[in-house]
């Protein structure tokens, strides 16, 4: 496996709507070291959603390559896929015929070799580790708030520990109470499994507070990626819109905590 | 070695046994058919001295929840008492040991419960014909309101259903029709034929196409076309909560969602039935001049003696009242959908399944109250 979880190359995606062809991506360049957690960042429109669905190989660019894991994004969705890439999707997708504990233990079950009843405690694990509580195991994801079916969702993006984490909004929706917490899990999930993990995210805060590396996507390619405290610097006016306008600034002093020198 | 399978075994050591793990304990590793076996007759091997002998977990090179798990059960869910690991090992492990917990217990229904259930199921059957009453009613009102001010009304809603249910039905129903006809009219010869009396076959056709068949065709492939897509729409409008957006604009339901469809398929429904008809006696017609030589110019010349005019008025105000139902019976199930997926099909499935039931009851009920109409 090479240093990069994901490697995109001279990426170009048109869409064709009512007969008028939109170039969303132009020869756009993004590499993702394994270890990093990179935010995506970029206006509406600009096309993070769909880059992270080209990178789960849901959506086939039409020029460039995806490639994931060492291997095209096209060959991602084959058996087994759960233990290479969790996706959060950003309303949850969770199956709604299923309660919350067999949404979770879903992927490992479908594998059909693990006994029950070690398969129903890693997905308990799992609930609690997103911070749920036990009692919330047979519900159905109808009877759930939006909160926590981005939890549960969490939770079975999580089930088999991929080396590779993609989060479409995760904190979109959250309170900020439990959007900090999600913060604390998933920068202790990043530590520990040693994840690779991808978020598109409009959250100041979750984005400061997390990333590793961020790439802003802008006129149709990655305009600057890199760590945060070089990319706020960047001089695209976008950037300068984004990062420094009275949100930014407040976020951005999470990077430069009062009384700590750097 | 990073795709190494997971291996456990036994090792000898000064002061008795021990046990040492080496490669990759995930769950992707775990799961693999040759592997999980031998993993798991060895953790039962170990879990009888799990807690006295030591483990050796240095040689892991990736642990994650579910193999950490799988340790976690083998050891009785306590911590062995010598144990070596990596420090890197330690937080999965300590937060599987903190977090294991038996999944809580689902109460199952007694046998009294599910007797009682029986009983919910009749408030269910009320609670559905209340429904069915309130929206008539409403319709009622609406329409009403539609007569005082009819420049208000929703005629683009109108036109629109009017096109989905009626025009683009056209094709289907004609080719069932026409291949109806034309088996009845092949069967029915054959049975005449053997007394002589190939005159009766316009007779047959023409009371059974015309008075029964045509409607009811219609009404159960209109049933099936568009009373669940009716249903299907309104139910997905009230997942997406437009529904409820649209009542806090203040803009009535049953004014400009349920009554617009109605009105649509009063009017559709009818027309596709006669239509059906007319291909389904073309069918006949072609079958009938084939099989046993009765000329089309001959057919259409007895047929206005062998059909009274007065059942092709019966077969259309049949229609309308056949459409109304599917209209309002899709609409019913389409507000009742609750907001989530599995509600949807659900209700799709019921709203299909009531309207050609009540379409066949109702047929039944214009049999009898009509059986000295036009015969």
């Amino acid at each position: 496996m090479s240093s990069n979880a994901v490697e995109i190359r001279q990426l170009g995606s048109v869409f064709t709507v009512g007969g008028r062809e939109f170039i969303i991506h132009d020869q756009l360049d993004l590499d993702i070291p394994s270890g990093a957690l990179m935010s995506i960042v970029g206006g509406s429109g600009s096309g993070k959603t769909v880059l992270l669905r080209q990178i789960l190989g849901l959506e086939q660019a039409t020029q460039g390559s995806v490639t994931v894991l060492g291997k095209p994004a096209s060959q991602l969705g084959r058996e087994g896929a759960a233990s290479r890439v969790g996706m959060l999707f950003q309303h949850g997708a969770l199956f709604s015929a299923f309660t919350v504990l067999e949404n979770i233990a879903f992927p490992l079950r479908e594998l059909k070799i693990l006994p029950d009843s070690l398969i129903r405690d890693v997905a308990m694990v799992k609930l609690q580790m997103v911070g749920l509580d036990p009692s919330h195991a047979h519900k159905m994801p109808a009877a759930l708030s939006g909160g926590m079916v981005k939890r549960v969702a969490l939770a079975r993006a999580l089930v088999m520990d991929p080396p590779l984490l993609l989060l479409d909004e995760p904190t979109s929706g959250l309170d900020p109470d439990s959007a900090d917490e999600f913060c604390v899990l998933l920068r202790s999930l990043h530590r520990e499994l040693a994840l690779t993990v991808v978020m598109v995210t409009h959250d100041l805060d979750t984005l400061f507070e997390l990333s590793t590396h961020v790439a802003v996507v802008a006129d149709k390619h990655i305009v600057a990626c890199g760590a945060p405290t070089e990319v706020i610097a960047g001089s695209h006016p976008f950037i300068h819109d984004f990062f420094q306008g009275a949100r930014g600034q407040r976020a951005a002093a999470l990077l430069h905590p009062p009384g700590l020198a750097r | 070695m990073p795709d190494t399978p997971p291996s456990l075994f036994r090792e000898s050591l000064p002061a008795g046994g021990g046990w040492r793990l080496s490669g990759n304990w995930t769950a992707a590793k775990l799961a693999e058919p040759s592997t999980w076996p031998r993993i798991e007759t060895e953790l039962e091997a170990s879990a009888a001295l799990a807690l006295t002998t030591p483990w050796d977990l240095r040689g892991l090179s990736r642990l994650d929840h579910t193999g950490a798990q799988a340790l976690w059960n083998a050891w009785g869910h306590q911590w062995p008492a010598q144990l070596q690991m990596l420090e890197a090992h330690r937080p999965m492990l300590a937060r599987v040991a903190r977090f294991s917990s038996p999944a809580p217990v689902v109460t199952r229904l007694s046998a009294w419960a599910v007797f009682l259930s029986l009983g919910a199921l009749v408030w269910v059957l009320i609670d559905h014909l209340k429904g069915m009453v309130r929206l008539t009613g409403q319709l009622l009102l609406d329409s009403i309101e539609l007569w005082r001010a009819p420049r208000r009304g929703p005629w683009r809603d109108f036109s629109g259903h009017l096109f989905r249910i009626g025009a683009t039905a056209l094709p289907i129903t004609a080719l069932v029709g026409f291949l109806i006809g034309v088996v009845l009219a092949y069967l029915i010869s054959k049975q005449l034929s053997q007394f002589g009396a190939n005159a009766f076959i316009v007779n047959i056709l023409g009371i059974s196409l015309i008075r029964e068949l045509g409607p009811v065709l219609a009404a159960i492939l209109i049933a099936g076309r568009s009373g669940s897509a009716i249903t299907a729409q309104i139910g997905v409008m009230r997942v997406t909560e437009e529904l409820d957006a649209m009542r806090v604009m203040g803009i009535p339901k049953g004014y400009r969602l349920v009554m617009p469809r109605a009105m649509a398929m009063a009017l559709a429904m009818p027309l596709i039935s006669v239509w059906t008809t007319i291909a389904a006696l073309f069918g006949g017609v072609l079958a009938a001049d084939l099989t046993m030589g009765v000329t089309p110019a001959y057919f259409l010349a007895a047929l206005p003696q062998a059909v009274p005019l007065s059942n092709l008025t019966l077969a259309v105000g049949k229609s309308v009242v056949f459409g109304l139902l599917i209209a309002l019976i899709g609409c019913h199930y389409g507000l009742r959908v609750q907001p989530n997926t599995e509600s949807l099909g659900k209700g799709t499935t019921a709203s299909v399944v009531t309207s050609i039931t009540m379409v066949i009851l109702v047929d039944a009920l214009f049999a009898v109250v009509f059986q000295h109409t036009g015969l």
